[in-house]
């Protein structure tokens, strides 16, 4: 694609694998917040099993200071599949109360007049390259696909993002309160994602979703082989992908095997020592050498790290299928599944999300397919997980939008899809494909206080988000937009202010 | 179902009426003339024409009637500056016929604005009906610009998207040119040479002879040329100075000047407005995404109109998509355009900014009736064309989409 691509395709998306640049990023020094929750090294005998979440490179998110909130009288689309008119949403200590009518508000309490207006939980995009390719996309802050190899389970998204990419605050606007961050399709497997809150911050670790676990992203089809095979270089085919992935794969149950092995050795070694039955000139077991790449694909394996796969092809998306039983792991969701719509019944029965754009289609011969009927037709089999997502710092702007389509053409088709329901595809199914539903996703009490009131009905054109609350912290309201900008880059630069 | 069902019946009602006359009553109609939008109006088609716009019209013997149940009736809309017919998969060559790349090296530069995209179209495209029914009836086909090509990319125009294959709209013709950073591979390195570039081949141009460093062929003087007697030539630029610096170089060289991108275009609206020259905008590019638009906002075309300055939608390197143009209409009204503006940025002032001002983009009497009958609001994503005639034939409103919808949809019923 890159021949066309000079000055008129959009990158971020016709080229979701940029050309590889040569540039070096420095992280920004470490946060010198509360200190971190859990231990930072890993237990030897536990080969990345503590990894996946917060062990290394731990969150140091804290919500920040929020008093109660009582929306009061709104239509209110909770994420569970339900609508309340005139409702009311209770926040304190930065977790949902209570949800319901008549509802009162404690001592103190910041009291929101929602009449007309339309609550939802906070927006979710599984699929961003936030910060990994930021605006300005310029080549020392292209960081999202280590194409120099197509297997690379060792790199992590997290350590490519730029907090101070703007575009989270204008996702921030467009009610996005939780992202996905993930590497690139260049390569089969890319590396892991990480899950954060749409907060500013000048870490990373400061946006890290505490206890979310992280994702492995894989790619299939066109992307990995056009970039490997067209440097005559494995894969070039849809079966050379095939086989790299699965050699990645039993390459890491045999890493699983070593480890298992020197724990049932050092088991029994430190078993003989205490029964003082131990041969004094015995040495004890020496573990494996760590590897990173396999570290991760063990802990896939195990479900502590949560399988996202780049796939349009129902075919191919199939094959991924037989691939995750072959080797004992979950796909979490397929992602740009545009052709999830031919296989929505075997989606649902496996139990697979299936994130996907409304209306995009055409731009490589996977994408051929594409409807816009594909959100509900996807979201038609009982058991389905339908997903509105963006891969875009444009489309994340306006995920309702997206939604709003895609139930549009479900209607014209005749099926019934009611906001109540399709407020679903960017809260609660994207959730459940991120594995944090039990913490955010819908409006229940107990759940974390990520809520936004809208203009009207978020299912339009003209919706507008009007206040943003993340844990119950008031972090973007529309009559009082922030006089600066949030991101240090904007800052100073001509033209970037409030209104002229 | 039942929307479907209509849409058939219309479809074959009117494959019988082809060549005969439409009455379209009882519509929401908007003009997008100085009538405003009329309600419970009438629209009368004849020959492929609007032959009355009113209350309480009545067409001769044969004529087929629609009643339109106050539904919204309004022009065919513009699909931006696209690809379509152009290009059937973007990443394969084979079916992208977008730019010329010479593939000269960079001290042995070939300019080729001879080249003409139109040739490529092909109206039997997949895209065509993917658009069409989503009531856009014309697209501006675009040449791109690419590695191996140069930053002024060629020719391009207007086609209807009714099908046929005498698609070119006279008097549309233009030049189109990309400038700034993101072309800085194509000028030796510096935006500074573009200038310098330009005016070398506008020299030759001008002098109808070159040495023997020429940019252009003899064919491409000769285009480039004609473009120097007042032709349009579309400048892809996004930062307020070279904005600027475009103006001015189009006024001293004759060309009339049609900004395209212009993310920083609200800084120099004022200018813009004195020079009457339109701009041509994605109303959602809000992000820095280059140093070149750093102060890209989301008000853009809010703040160009009210400056005074004429606007019009397009999208940037999109062609399958272009449906999404209605989008960015709504999303401008969300930001403070008003209503009758956005509808005019989708239809006559794209209309007029390519010469097809008297002809298309509005609903009036002895215009050509590329019309659009919508479910609900025309700006709101919820919406979706009913019925879309073109020339006064009402276009079949299925696609290679819809049957890959209608396949699957009764896979998916009757297989539980």
């Amino acid at each position: 694609m890159g021949r066309i691509a000079i000055g008129h395709i959009r990158p971020a998306r016709a080229l979701t694998c940029r050309p590889l640049l040569a540039c070096v990023y420095a992280l920004l020094g470490a946060c010198a917040a509360a200190p971190p929750s859990q231990p930072q090294t890993r237990p030897l005998t536990s080969p990345g099993h503590e990894a996946a979440t917060d062990a290394a490179y731990p969150s140091t998110y804290r919500a920040a200071p929020a008093v109660a909130t009582l929306i009061r009288g709104a239509t209110v689309l909770t994420g569970t599949g339900t609508r309340l008119e005139g409702g009311d949403v209770l926040i304190v200590d930065g977790r949902i109360q209570a949800v319901g009518t008549g509802l009162s508000a404690p001592a103190g309490a910041r009291v929101v007049d929602a009449q007309g207006r339309w609550v939802t939980p906070g927006l979710i995009d599984v699929h961003s390259h936030l910060g990994v390719y930021p605006s300005p996309a310029i080549s020392a802050l292209s960081d999202g696909n280590e194409m120099t190899a197509p297997v690379t389970p060792n790199v992590w998204a997290e350590h490519s993002v730029w907090p101070q990419d703007p575009g989270f605050q204008t996702a921030l606007e467009g009610g996005i309160t939780t992202l996905q961050i993930l590497p690139g399709s260049g390569n089969l497997i890319g590396g892991r994602g990480v899950t954060m809150k749409n907060v500013g911050a000048t870490t990373y670790q400061a946006m890290k979703f505490p206890g979310a676990p992280q994702g492995l992203k894989m790619a299939c089809g066109e992307n990995p082989k056009r970039v490997y095979g067209s440097r005559m270089q494995a894969p070039m085919t849809q079966m050379g992908n095939v086989a790299g992935y699965r050699q990645a794969f039993a390459n890491a149950q045999d890493y699983r095997e070593q480890w298992a092995k020197y724990q049932r050795e050092r088991a029994e070694y430190d078993r003989k020592n205490e029964d003082g039955k131990a041969d004094p000139e015995t040495k004890p077991p020496v573990p494996p050498k760590r590897d990173l790449a396999l570290e991760t694909l063990v802990d896939a394996m195990a479900g502590k790290i949560l399988v996202h796969i780049h796939c349009y092809r129902s075919d191919q998306m199939a094959t991924m299928l037989d691939l995750a039983r072959e080797f004992g792991f979950h796909v979490a969701a397929f992602h740009h599944a545009v052709e999830a719509y031919k296989i929505a019944d075997l989606l649902a029965r496996e139990g697979v999300c299936a994130a996907e754009w409304a209306d995009w289609w055409g731009f490589k011969m996977e994408a051929y397919d594409g409807i816009q009927e594909n959100l509900a037709l996807t979201d038609l089999p009982q058991g389905s997980c339908a997903i509105v997502h963006s891969d875009s710092e444009e489309g994340i702007q306006r995920l309702n939008q997206e939604a709003a389509k895609a139930m549009a053409r479900g209607e014209r088709m005749g099926l019934q899809i009611p906001p109540e329901h399709a407020i679903r595809w960017l809260t609660a199914n994207a959730a459940r494909a991120l594995g944090i539903d039990a913490q955010t996703g819908t409006l229940e009490p107990g759940k974390m206080g990520d809520v936004v009131v809208w203009n009207g009905t978020p299912f339009s054109v003209y919706a507008l988000a009007e206040q943003v609350y993340i844990d119950g912290a008031l972090v973007y309201d529309r009559a009082h937009p922030p006089a600066r900008p949030r991101s240090d880059f904007l800052l100073g630069q001509p033209g970037t202010g409030a209104r002229p | 179902m039942r929307h479907l069902f209509i849409a058939c019946l219309l479809v074959a009602g009117s494959t019988l009426a082809h060549g005969q006359d439409i009455l379209i009553r009882g519509a929401t109609v908007h003009t997008v003339t100085d009538r405003g939008t009329l309600q419970n109006a009438d629209v009368l088609i004849r020959n492929g024409r609007i032959q009355a716009v009113g209350a309480g019209l009545s067409g001769g013997e044969g004529t087929t009637t629609i009643d339109a149940q106050g539904r919204a009736l309004t022009p065919g809309m513009f699909a931006g500056l696209t690809g379509i017919g152009v290009e059937e998969i973007s990443a394969e060559a084979t079916t992208q016929d977008r730019a010329v790349m010479p593939n000269a090296p960079p001290f042995e530069m070939e300019w080729r604005p001879e080249f003409d995209v139109t040739r490529a179209y092909d109206p039997r495209s997949t895209l065509v009906p993917v658009t069409r029914i989503e009531g856009m009836t014309w697209t501006v086909l675009a040449p791109a610009s690419a590695e191996g090509g140069s930053f002024l990319a060629g020719q391009g125009a207007a086609v209807t998207l009714d099908g046929g294959y005498e698609a070119m709209l006279e008097g549309s013709r233009a030049l189109f040119v990309y400038l700034g950073g993101q072309m800085n591979a194509l000028s030796q390195g510096s935006r500074a040479a573009q200038w310098m570039l330009l005016e070398q081949a506008i020299g030759e141009a001008r002098r109808g002879v070159a040495g023997p460093d020429a940019l252009l062929h003899p064919l491409g003087r000769e285009a480039l040329a004609s473009y120097l007697k007042g032709g349009r030539v579309v400048f892809h630029v996004s930062r307020a100075s070279d904005i600027l610096r475009t103006v001015a170089f189009a006024k001293q060289h004759g060309m009339k000047p049609v900004i395209a991108g212009g993310e920083e275009a609200w800084v120099v609206a004022d200018e813009l407005a004195r020079e009457d020259v339109p701009v041509l905008l994605d109303t959602l590019a809000n992000l820095p995404v280059s140093f070149d638009q750093i102060a890209a906002r989301m008000d853009n075309a809010a703040l160009l109109e009210r400056a005074g300055v004429r606007i019009a939608f397009t999208q940037f390197g999109e062609s399958h998509n272009a449906r999404k143009i209605r989008q960015l209409a709504g999303n401008a009204v969300a930001h403070g355009l008003a209503k009758d503006a956005a509808l005019a940025a989708l239809t006559a002032t794209p209309a007029a900014i390519f010469g097809l001002g008297e002809r298309r983009g509005r609903i009036a009497s002895g215009q050509v009736a590329d019309l659009v009958l919508w479910s609900g609001d025309p700006l709101e994503v919820t919406s979706v064309a009913d019925q879309v005639w073109i020339a006064g034939r009402a276009m079949p409103m299925r696609s290679r989409q819809t049957e890959l919808r209608d396949r699957y949809l009764e896979r998916l019923r009757s297989n539980p």
